[in-house]
């Protein structure tokens, strides 16, 4: 294996942080592309339900919840991580997991829930967009925990060193990025839909 | 069987003369080239030295030449629309059928705009923006292998429906409703939507490997300030690409999912809005042809400069024009449909600043005029491109602004004075500036120039037959005729399209002659030999290295001091550098993988255009397994030692002398 040279090393550090950066800018503007989707088809409901009659506050701010914590034990994670507590922020890593577990087990428990009653996607404008902007954000989540899995799983076996936290500290990024998605998704969606 | 099979079935062989044509002579051309590699025992050499390979040169070659197939594809068709527009005035039936005619203008604008155009800059871009930039590679070699492959397996898939199933008849931007499933059941738009989604996700994968390759890896000392305008151009564009092809990709993917999952984004019923799919399309759209011209303008800024033998007039505002066509780009979108209805105040607003992102682009083409005012010109086959595109292009801009008024648009909305405008623009900003591009770097990478004279007979065939085949259609899109008419009843019509049809003609000899031209250049290569490294007294820094441009660009990696850093630099020349003045550099090793991510992203969209579910699935787990190890692999590049570096870059000095006694 050859060792490269560590300013070389240096740069291609920095250059995988700017693509994913601006990874993520695309990603902000598919969503954006959604968004502006599902705000042009909220109101067409075509018969069917309107976001009032079918969304539960309560338990959409529970998920949020879920949501929100996980986001905060993968930031306690890589500040334990960069200081060198493996132990530690294996810990957190796993809690992250649970918490982003829960939120999409009440994502999918919500969709089985509306498809159980009839309201499904092929209902009206309203729940197509509805169905498509959600659940792509939770497409990002189930992809997140697969990288975060696969992480962990790396990590059995390896020290905790200058390579894995970077890969950490992307996958943070990326996991804080849902995040505030879901916050707008929180509001747009839910909150606007029920009429606050 | 419907597991399997999805909804396939032998009912969907082809039946039309055109169809059964093209599915038996595809076939047999790829059986040739099979026979022919096996024959020459060229196999390995094809997968070690070119399909595997991880060297932006190498895989800018083959965008190349996957896009200069794919334009004999996309004249072909427009052979074909033509001859059919000229055979089917009153009393005449066409040639062919309309069902055939809808999907070859489908497939003529997009097989040009995403597998001729696209390919071709991405094709350059890899060949000459890391040279120019004096680094060794683009910061992401391995992503730059997926995304050529995801654009290979795009354009197979496209290329596929002739022969299974035929190809969407919805045009190129695939208009909902009549791409609904309602309207088209069929798998021909579903072709059309995957074929793009796979090639498209290759393109922002590209689009952020250039940008961040421009912004970490330029040479020491070369601020942005310093840089070539191509490398300008391609910033630009990059951002256009990162922000708007995500666009592309959502709105493609809600018209799938009405598609396949019965949902009602766009459909006529159930509250969808059709209309919120032609806004989504052209927000990517427009920025799409700002993505395609910029990086053509930024190759006749170097071209220019080069052959009038000065620095380019005017930098700052070329900059600075750039970067004001990157910002206007995203706010004229409703200039394509003034026709939905938005209201005056709307129209006005789009009308206006679509005027307005004409001042930057005139900026532009005054720059280039003042470049050649008291240069020393040499009418070389690049600088020929170049002179066609001025006239060209600002004729098109001239009727880009006529159609800006909202009022005058009205009128000509849709008809063949629109098809007229954009080729004007397109041939002659975009085809003939990746021309130029071509014949002025193609001694960079293959070692010998190509033959001026039939360059430049090319050029000027290309230039003629533009003007015979799309004046025409100036005309008769003022007398009426609308884009995409299969037959007409007006006797008056009649000869300007038989006029039309001849132009076509005319840019196939262009393309015939162009292709004389590589065969004959290639024949007689030993006379045209590239010694200097510098056969056009070039100013940028892939003018510094030899021809053809090693593997690793650059032996000792290259210190900037000011603009046109070559220009200045190859008077100031010190003989040899000293043995430690070279260090070991590392190369990115060969690698597969972006083959067969290419063969499983084709495996995934031919499963989903076909309902086969199983196959779409098993694919789609096996690009994330070859995604995820690669991840994990740490060992993916070789070293080429100082001393065997100084070896090999000990050949360019004897050479070079040689030449000089």
């Amino acid at each position: 294996m050859s060792v490269s040279h560590p300013l070389e090393q240096m740069e291609k550090v920095e250059a995988t942080r700017l693509g994913f950066w601006l990874y993520l800018l695309s990603d902000v503007m598919l969503f954006s592309a959604l968004f502006a989707t599902f705000m042009i088809l909220r109101h067409n409901t075509a018969g069917g339900p309107a976001g009032v009659d079918i969304f539960s506050p309560p338990y959409v701010l529970l998920q949020t919840m879920a949501l929100l914590i996980s986001s905060f034990t993968a930031a306690v994670a890589l500040s334990a991580a960069n200081h060198r507590k493996r132990r530690e922020a294996i810990r957190y890593l796993i809690a992250t997991g649970v918490f982003g577990l829960v939120f999409l087990g009440m994502e999918l428990m919500e969709f089985s829930k509306l498809v159980g009653e009839g309201h499904t996607w092929q209902v009206s404008a309203f729940l197509t967009g509805f169905f498509t902007l959600v659940g792509t954000h939770g497409l990002h989540i189930t992809v997140g925990l697969i990288w975060l899995g696969t992480f962990l799983f790396t990590l059995r076996k390896r020290l905790l060193d200058e390579n894995m936290i970077r890969k950490l500290s992307l996958f943070t990024l990326f996991w804080h990025f849902l995040d505030l998605v879901w916050i707008w998704i929180f509001t747009i969606v839910y909150m606007f839909g029920v009429g606050l | 069987m419907d597991w399997l099979l999805g909804r396939f079935s032998l009912d969907y062989l082809p039946t039309e003369p055109a169809t059964i044509g093209a599915a038996i002579g595809m076939p047999l051309g790829v059986l040739a080239v099979v026979a022919l590699l096996t024959y020459f025992h060229k196999w390995t050499w094809l997968w070690k030295n070119w399909l595997t390979s991880l060297d932006a040169k190498k895989i800018g070659v083959m965008y190349i030449v996957v896009a200069l197939i794919m334009l004999i594809r996309g004249v072909a068709d427009a052979f074909m629309l033509r001859a059919q527009t000229a055979t089917s005035g009153p009393g005449g039936d066409g040639l062919f059928d309309v069902s055939t005619f809808q999907q070859v203008f489908t497939a003529h604008g997009t097989i040009m705009i995403f597998f001729v155009a696209m390919g071709l800059m991405f094709g350059l871009i890899n060949v000459v923006l890391p040279l120019m930039l004096g680094t060794r590679d683009v910061a992401f070699p391995w992503m730059n292998s997926v995304s050529f492959w995801l654009f290979v397996a795009g354009m197979i898939l496209n290329n596929l429906a002739l022969v299974i199933g035929g190809f969407s008849n919805g045009g190129w931007l695939g208009y909902p409703p009549l791409t609904e499933l309602q309207y088209n059941p069929g798998p021909g738009v579903d072709y059309w939507i995957w074929s793009l989604q796979i090639a498209g996700v290759g393109s922002l994968l590209s689009g952020i490997n250039f940008l961040v390759t421009i912004l970490k890896k330029r040479a020491a000392g070369m601020s942005l300030g310093k840089m070539p305008i191509f490398a300008w151009s391609v910033l630009v564009t990059t951002v256009l690409i990162i922000v708007a092809f995500p666009i592309l990709t959502a709105t493609l993917g809600m018209l799938a999912l009405d598609r396949t999952m019965g949902m009602h984004f766009f459909t006529s019923d159930l509250g969808g809005n059709a209309m919120m799919y032609v806004n989504l399309i052209w927000a990517w759209g427009h920025p799409e042809v700002y993505i395609l011209v910029l990086p053509a303008f930024g190759i006749y800024s170097e071209v220019v400069a080069t052959f009038s033998r000065k620095k380019l007039f005017g930098y700052g505002t070329m900059v600075a024009a750039l970067i004001a066509i990157m910002f206007f780009s995203f706010v004229v979108w409703l200039h394509h449909f003034f026709t939905m209805g938005s209201g005056a105040n709307v129209n006005a607003f789009f009308g206006i600043m679509t005027m307005i992102i004409a001042i930057p682009t005139g900026v532009k083409i005054f720059n280039w005029l003042f470049t050649m005012y008291r240069g020393r010109i040499r009418f070389t086959s690049p600088f020929v491109w170049f002179l066609a595109f001025v006239v060209t292009f600002t004729l098109g801009g001239v009727t880009g602004v006529m159609m800006a008024v909202p009022a005058v648009d009205f009128q000509v909305h849709n008809t063949l004075f629109l098809v007229a405008h954009f080729h004007n623009t397109i041939i002659g900003g975009v085809v003939f500036g990746f021309m130029a591009g071509i014949t002025y770097w193609f001694p960079k990478i293959f070692g010998f120039t190509l033959n001026e004279r039939l360059g430049r007979y090319a050029a000027y065939l290309w230039q003629l037959g533009f003007i015979v085949a799309f004046m025409p259609l100036y005309a008769l899109g003022l007398m009426g005729a609308v884009r995409r008419i299969d037959h007409y009843d007006n006797p008056e019509w009649v000869p300007f399209f038989i006029v039309s049809a001849v132009g076509v003609l005319i840019i196939a000899a262009a393309i015939g002659v162009q292709l004389l031209q590589f065969a004959y250049s290639i024949y007689k290569r030993n006379e045209n030999r590239d010694l200097t490294g510098d056969p056009w007294d070039g100013r940028t820094l892939e003018w510094s290295v030899p021809s053809p441009a090693p593997e690793y660009n650059f032996a000792i990696a290259p210190t900037v001091t000011r603009r046109d850093e070559w220009w200045y630099a190859k008077n100031e020349l010190k003989g040899r550098p000293h043995k430690s003045e070279y260090s070991d550099i590392q190369l990115p090793k060969n690698s597969g993988a972006g083959f067969i991510i290419g063969v499983l992203s084709f495996c995934f969209g031919f499963g989903i255009i076909w309902h086969m579910w199983w196959l779409a699935g098993i694919a789609l787990l096996a690009i994330v397994v070859m995604i995820a190890r690669r991840t994990m692999n740490d060992d993916s590049e070789y070293t080429i030692m100082a001393a065997e570096l100084f070896e090999l870059d000990g050949k360019r000095f004897h050479t070079e002398k040689k030449v000089s006694v």
